[in-house]
């Protein structure tokens, strides 16, 4: 088996794993390469169609590419698709950095639509190697009833058995791409022929490596604006995928703190 | 620190972007490494160096981080890279795994820094189940510790055969030759105590970077390879396509006309046509179809795939059916001994209700019994009747339900189970025995407690120059069991040792002149030698045991008493040579007919499956004892002649 290989096997075998155990489960997509790679992945695990919702919790800020590819393969790939608002900003907490607020309204949204639908597990495309705290989640990351990540006290998980085990109202989230890296999304999504939101190319000498909110995300510098070209350019870059995501960086715990209250 | 360590970036050697350099990097390889140890023995610092030394860290991180010491008002540590929660800075101490990449010329890895605190002995065991390999890391003026042991037991229960030990902070004791021999021999002992041995023990100093990758010039005594150089001399998993074939049914979907059974194969392959077996029900069926989206379907799968298949007939099959070929299946089991390592607060006591969870089965159960129970941090046995938290033990499990398991020797996927208590994963461990129906009650017993030896274990190695250890020689009568254990018996001894010679036929004379040789008596015969042999080998001497042993259940049941001291050593000799042979007499009696039941006559020898050994006695006797020696030391039985005392 390649690299590739081994890492879509685990990944579909999480998948089967969240649909047999949970009641009701749902996938975050956000419209960026990480989820793309997730739905053909589900719909690997699946035999070509997702059993179960796909849901973008909207911030009403993305760009207007996101949205049209959001329209148009959600009919493509016959998706059961849910979108739900987020609050306003006024709901965040105000001792946050401006951008910071903006993501918490993204988690206050997802704690809100959970509730609504009575999900009690999530399905998200969060990665080890994006920043250290996703580092340190596990698979299968059961959560409290505020949807609170208790870092400190999490149970064991391994040989491929995961927690499951839910007091009412809480919910699991579950990171079926968890051990893939940027390199390996990339190369997935040329193999196996996904769709990109043109945003990833390069325009005018500038390209997005990771797509959140419009007024909080920065293109980074760069020329590539073909798959190769992105690989080619990750193979010996050295700086960070998410360095054009203004919430990480504005403050040293900014984001620890967001993912502690239930960001993804 | 700001949250961007996000380390997915090369070496500097790579080249400059072309796509050729981006094939390349698609399809390297990819292999996990975790590294353990006591606290503070300086795990952080180590991978902190390695990320450096490797030039995986992200442009400005390293300055960055200066600054940011600076602005705290105090000197930088290499540790700090990794102290990426707010929690364990305040701290110090690493709380839960976390996962860093880095890359060398020859592969990726990925490195898991597990916590060296007790508190988090169960993020510990998170990280290190899914590595290929460890780095043990041991601090040179502080030694092996607790958590060094306590880790090294855990590696290897969880099935990690690779350890390289790095010998940490050598500037501390001056760079001195004999401190870092006294620790090798200390560490090799220990972990030769079950077996393994490391690959490489290296010394270093990682905040100084000493043979992190580069060979300074402090330890001009030291001429075995660097941490790098290590890690790239591991070897990469093997592939499990060519064991016996267990498919574990995650769910069965039917989301059309197909009912699709969809799982992961463990090991071995399937393909279409083939006739699956299904445990614990027995139930049997062919592959119709291979199903797979998009695009057309293989016609065959193999392990570590994920798979989904048709069948030809509509049988019942559930998630938790394991799906085998008909002659080499697993065991649809009630009753399970299990070695346990338990992570809990509260201890697992017999009678307990527990959840196993077996691949993708589940079964309630309650546990029967503790039979015993140690502490891996200094192997002292306790009470017998909990398992404590952080302790290993042995525990016998009784099923509600059957649960298709094999014993961990002959499948690591399927002989592994994890037990939960009050719905929460609170342990785990590796299947010692597994029976088809619930054992008969135990007789009842007066109120034993088992006394410790006066001496210990350490003491014992020390005099002997080798580890306890159980040898059991199994063979046809006349193959040469005698001969080789005569042989062994005397050259241990010469060498200093404590040999003991336990021959089957001898002990038939008095502690088993009691048993005849029907089935039930034979097996009784070989538990009452194999426990006599595992109390020997608990006490530092060298059992061997020569008996014709002829079923592979007793033999399993004989390794499950002698545990970890346990090596099985198949004499192979045909038939025809044991029978021209015949020193007793007893082939040309049982051609005649005048002794019942004789083995390799009337009676059947099953060959063992996975011994430890195979010696073949059709040749020289000195070179088969040589043989015998050098997988003794290979197995850190014995230590080889030129090291001088192992503790």
């Amino acid at each position: 088996m390649t690299r590739l290989d081994a890492l879509e096997a685990q990944s579909i075998f999480i998948f089967r794993e969240a649909f047999a155990q949970l009641r009701k489960i749902a996938m975050l997509w956000s419209l960026g390469k990480d989820s793309n790679v997730m739905i053909h992945l589900a719909r690997k695990a699946f035999f070509g169609r997702l059993p179960f919702p796909a849901m973008h919790v909207d911030t009403h800020r993305k760009f207007p590419e996101m949205y049209a590819f959001r329209d148009h393969y959600a009919k493509e790939w016959d998706l059961d698709l849910i979108v739900e608002d987020c609050p306003p900003i006024e709901s965040t907490d105000p001792t946050l950095p401006p951008a910071a607020r903006s993501a918490a309204r993204k988690t206050e949204g997802l704690r809100l639509a959970l509730a609504k639908h009575g999900f009690d597990g999530v399905i998200a495309g969060i990665r080890r190697d994006e920043e250290p705290t996703r580092a340190k989640e596990r698979f299968f990351s059961p959560r409290g009833t505020d949807g609170a990540w208790n870092v400190r006290e999490q149970p064991p998980e391994f040989w491929d058995q995961y927690n499951t085990a839910l007091t009412p109202g809480a919910h699991v989230r579950i990171h079926p791409i968890l051990h893939w890296t940027e390199m390996d999304i990339w190369a997935y999504t040329q193999r196996e022929n996904i769709p990109v939101i043109p945003l990833y190319f390069s325009k005018d000498g500038k390209r997005y490596r990771s797509l959140g909110d419009q007024d909080i995300t920065n293109p980074v510098e760069s020329d590539a604006s073909t798959l190769d070209e992105i690989l080619a350019e990750l193979a010996v870059t050295k700086t960070s995928e998410r360095s054009g995501r203004a919430m990480d960086h504005e403050s040293e715990d900014a984001f620890e703190r967001l993912r502690t209250a239930g960001y993804l | 620190m700001s949250a961007s360590t996000s380390v997915s970036a090369s070496t500097s050697t790579l080249p400059l972007a072309t796509s050729s350099a981006a094939a390349a990097a698609k399809e390297r390889e990819l292999l996990r490494i975790v590294i353990v140890g006591h606290v503070d023995h300086g795990k952080s610092t180590l991978v902190g160096r390695l990320l450096h030394e490797t030039g995986s860290l992200p442009d400005g991180k390293l300055e960055m981080l200066k600054e940011v010491s600076a602005r705290r008002g105090m000197p930088f540590e290499w540790s700090f890279l990794l102290d990426a929660l707010q929690t364990e800075r305040d701290q110090g101490i690493t709380v839960d795994t976390s996962q860093i990449r880095f890359k060398t010329a020859k592969r990726d890895y990925v490195l898991i820094d597990a916590p060296g605190h007790v508190e988090f002995l169960r993020n510990m065991v998170t990280g290190a189940a899914q590595a290929d390999a460890a780095l043990l890391l041991v601090d040179a003026g502080e030694g092996v510790r607790e958590q060094t042991r306590r880790h090294a037991f855990l590696l290897h229960l969880l099935g990690l055969r690779q350890v390289t030990v790095v010998v940490n902070k050598m500037d501390r004791v001056a760079f001195d030759q004999e401190a870092f021999a006294a620790i090798e021999e200390d560490v090799s002992a220990y972990l030769g105590g079950f077996g393994l041995r490391p690959t490489f023990v290296i010394p270093v100093s990682a905040r100084d970077g000493d043979f992190i990758s580069e060979r300074t010039a402090r330890l001009p005594w030291y001429s075995g390879p660097t941490v790098v150089e290590a890690l790239d001399a591991f070897t990469a998993p093997p592939s499990l396509s060519d064991q016996p074939l267990r498919f574990p049914i995650q769910a069965v979907y039917k989301f059309d006309e197909r009912r699709i059974l969809a799982g992961r194969i463990e090991s071995g392959r399937l393909s279409v046509g083939d006739e699956l077996a299904f445990e614990p029900s027995g139930a049997t069926a062919r592959v119709k179809s291979i199903e797979a989206w998009p695009g057309s379907a293989p016609t065959t799968v193999e392990a570590g795939q994920s798979a989904g298949i048709t069948l030809d007939k509509d049988i019942f099959v559930t998630r938790g059916d394991i799906a085998a070929h008909g002659d080499q299946r697993p065991r649809a089991a009630k009753s399970l001994k299990v070695r346990l390592f338990w992570l809990d607060d509260a201890p697992l006591k017999a009678g307990d209700p527990v959840v196993v969870r077996l691949s993708t089965a589940a079964a309630p159960g309650v546990v029967s019994a503790v039979t015993s129970a140690v502490d891996p941090a200094n192997l002292v046995t306790e009470g017998q009747a909990s398992l404590g938290r952080n302790y290993v033990g042995e525990v016998e499990i009784t099923l509600r339900q059957a649960l298709p398991a094999d014993p961990y020797h002959l499948n690591a996927f399927t002989g592994r189970v994890v037990v939960e208590r009050d719905r929460r994963i609170c342990g785990g461990g590796i299947i010692l025995h597994a029976a088809r129906e619930a054992r008969l009650e135990a007789p009842k017993r007066g109120p034993v407690v088992a006394v410790d030896s006066a001496v210990t274990p350490a003491e014992r190695v020390t005099r002997f120059h080798h580890q306890g250890a159980v040898l059991w020689l199994t063979g046809l009568p006349a193959s040469g069991k005698s001969t080789v254990a005569r042989a062994l018996e005397r050259r241990l001894f010469d060498l200093g040792g404590s040999p003991v010679y336990l021959d089957g036929d001898t002990l038939r004379t008095g502690l088993n002149a009691d048993l005849g040789f029907s089935p039930q008596e034979r097996s009784e015969n070989i538990r009452r030698v194999a426990h006599m042999a595992g109390f020997l080998a608990r006490n530092g001497h060298i059992a061997i045991v020569a008996l014709v042993s002829p079923t592979r259940a007793d033999r399993e049941q004989a390794r499950e008493v002698g545990a970890r001291f346990f090596h099985e050593v198949f004499i192979r000799a045909p038939l025809e040579v044991c029978e021209g042979r015949d020193p007793k007499g007893h082939y040309a009696k049982a051609r005649k007919g005048e002794i019942a039941s004789f083995t390799g006559i009337s009676a059947p020898y099953e060959e063992p499956e996975a011994p430890e050994l195979v010696l073949d006695t059709t040749g020289d006797i000195a070179a088969t004892l040589a043989a015998l020696e050098a997988y003794l030391e290979e197995a850190g039985v014995l230590f080889p002649p030129d090291t001088d005392s192992p503790i």
